[in-house]
């Protein structure tokens, strides 16, 4: 059914200048992509900034009103069922049906890609035992924990062995575990060769997956690049130390003002210091080494990496007058520690 | 491609999607007993408590009132078109029939068959209750089965028309009550329960011109051995007529929930 790459056989994804819009609502305002074969593109941004109509747009569910794309060489506008042939697609909710078996969801699938009865229930099989879905495969879906059916919904988007994989927030409400799990089997498929157009809104899970990333908001690329890159523009990592005696504060920035490579910020009425570092995990050694031969006690220390929101922050430039990496929230706001998952909360 | 394989990928997509709503049945046998006894206990209302006051022409009251009933059950049973229509479109279940390389009409024509063949089953149980509390068959079982059929295609029709509502609204609920509230008026004001001769000369001219009224004469001409010609040519016009309205409507506001 695949025809012959209609020219850019170097790239499973090539889009160009694509817009779109609802009313006077521009959901993407000229975005343009390449994904060669074989990576992992981390699409990155807020809820409603655009990713997930970009992928839908790719995944030929919706219609552009501008611009061109090929996905696997075929034409999204003019060859949508061609295109369908060779992308899997996991939304951002399981697309399972809860009244079937996860086998029969299977097979539901196989039936619709035409594929011979054998073959069909084969797949089915390999699929429900790659992920450790064999022993529910025969009770309905709806039975499953969410971590099941999120495995199902990408079992069901492998079937026919897709090029290019789309995941639109494919970990976004799992549990910490199943998404590591999902993390590993991502990986897995990338090592077999299927290429991933992956959107998210952790900074953590593209850091870990993306060969690169780009940054999306409002409708407008803001930022493309490789995790390393990305995170040097924003800083490296905050070392924030929360004093138990506030007039101590002071006093300990003195003590570890040298671990900083950018100006530290002090909150006093808070007992916070907060230390652009390049030291990594080394910081926090050192700085508990320092106050606790000062006698200063230590309430709360963590090693904050960056976040979304120091992304966005940094690449917007809404806060200007504001270093980068400097803590945005104060008393507050969530508290970060040392991998943690980096949510970013929508303004 | 050629046109054999798409035609035969067509009908393996519809009957694919239609084994997969018909197991929600299955699965749910609740569904099916409490959706069947619902109008199961209208007919017996209906018989037993508005049976005596109701004058009709024909001998019994359930004479008359089966063909009548089997109409606004099948009409009831296809407003469940579009709520389940809009239950797939907000559990992303269509976006990934979407996402595969199917025959995209595959889905609506595999939601309207999936609705037809539970009317099927629906008014198979309707007629065997309908023998229990003393409906006969006089004339002749081809006729009678005849007008099942006129029944079944007036819900397909009325499939379409929901199918139109379901993909319309925004979410489940809203495709609940819009599908049924403007019914209501349709089903009653007709010869479904009551002959028409009855209602206030006004409500007989909006009465006596609707497909409802059409196919439930169409239907009770041919189970009690009237001449039906004319009522069964109305009723056919009427679902040809819808038919010809209301698919290409769907399809098309199908295709344009693409935005």
């Amino acid at each position: 059914m695949t025809t012959e790459h209609e020219g850019h056989e170097g790239a499973a994804i090539v889009a160009h200048n694509i817009t779109k819009s609802y009313g006077s609502v521009h959901a993407l305002s000229g975005v343009s992509i390449t994904v060669p074969y074989g990576k992992v593109f981390g699409l990155l941004g807020p809820n409603g900034a655009g990713k997930t109509t970009l992928v839908r747009i790719l995944t030929t569910l919706l219609r552009h009103d501008d611009g061109n794309a090929t996905v696997a060489g075929h034409n999204i506008a003019s060859n949508p069922n061609a295109v369908r042939a060779t992308i899997g697609l996991t939304g951002q909710f399981a697309a399972t049906d809860e009244h079937l078996t996860g086998r029969e969801n299977l097979h539901l699938v196989g039936k619709l890609y035409h594929l011979k009865k054998d073959a069909i229930k084969h797949r089915a099989a390999q699929l429900l035992e790659k992920f450790s879905l064999t022993d529910a495969a025969d009770r309905p879906s709806k039975t499953y924990s969410g971590g099941m059916r999120r495995r199902l919904d990408l079992a069901m988007s492998l079937f026919n062995h897709p090029k290019v994989l789309f995941l639109d927030e494919p970990t976004t409400g799992l549990d910490p575990q199943s998404r590591i799990t999902l993390w590993q089997i991502i990986k897995e498929l990338v090592a077999e060769g299927t290429t991933v157009l992956l959107t998210t809104q952790y900074l953590e899970e593209a850091d870990h997956l993306a060969d690169r990333i780009m940054v999306i908001d409002h409708g407008k690329i803001i930022a493309e690049g490789t995790p390393r890159e990305l995170k040097s523009k924003v800083g490296g990592d905050v070392l924030e130390i929360h004093v138990e005696r506030v007039d101590h504060a002071h006093r300990a920035l003195d003590l570890v003002r040298h671990l900083a490579k950018e100006a530290p910020h002090i909150q006093e009425a808070l007992g916070m210091i907060s230390i652009p570092t390049a030291e990594g995990a080394n910081a926090i050694v050192e700085a508990v080494r320092l106050l606790d031969a000062a006698h200063i006690k230590i309430a709360d220390i963590a090693l904050r990496r960056p976040t979304l929101d120091d992304v966005f922050l940094t690449l917007t430039g809404h806060t200007e007058n504001a270093p980068a990496s400097a803590p945005r929230s104060t008393g507050e706001g969530p508290h970060f520690t040392t991998g943690d998952g980096n949510f970013f909360s929508t303004r | 491609m050629n046109i054999v394989l798409k035609l035969e990928h067509a009908v393996s997509d519809i009957l694919a999607i239609t084994q997969r709503n018909l197991i929600k049945y299955t699965r749910l046998p609740q569904l099916i007993i409490f959706s069947t006894i619902q109008p199961i206990m209208f007919m017996l209302l209906f018989t037993y408590v508005f049976g005596g006051a109701i004058k009709t022409s024909t001998g019994s009251y359930i004479a008359y009132l089966l063909p009548g009933i089997l109409v606004q059950t099948v009409l009831f049973g296809s407003m469940q078109t579009g709520v389940s229509l809009a239950e797939d479109l907000s559990r992303g279940i269509i976006d990934r029939f979407r996402s595969l390389p199917i025959t995209q009409s595959a889905i609506l024509a595999a939601r309207t068959l999936t609705d037809v063949v539970r009317n099927i089953f629906v008014i198979f149980l309707m007629t065997l209750v309908g023998f229990i509390v003393g409906f006969r068959i006089e004339h002749g079982v081809l006729h009678f089965l005849g007008g099942l059929l006129i029944v079944l295609c007036f819900g397909f029709a009325f499939s379409w028309i929901s199918a139109c509502i379901g993909l319309s609204v925004k979410d489940v609920e809203t495709a609940q009550v819009a599908g049924f509230i403007w019914v209501f008026p349709l089903v009653f004001a007709s010869s479904i329960f009551v002959p028409v001769d009855s209602m206030p000369s006004w409500l007989q001219v909006f009465a006596k011109h609707t497909p409802i009224t059409a196919t439930a004469n169409a239907v009770r001409a041919l189970t009690l051995g009237q001449p039906a010609g004319d009522f069964a040519l109305q009723a056919l016009l009427w679902i040809f007529g819808l038919l010809a309205v209301f698919i290409p409507l769907a399809v098309i506001s199908y295709n344009k929930r693409k935005g």
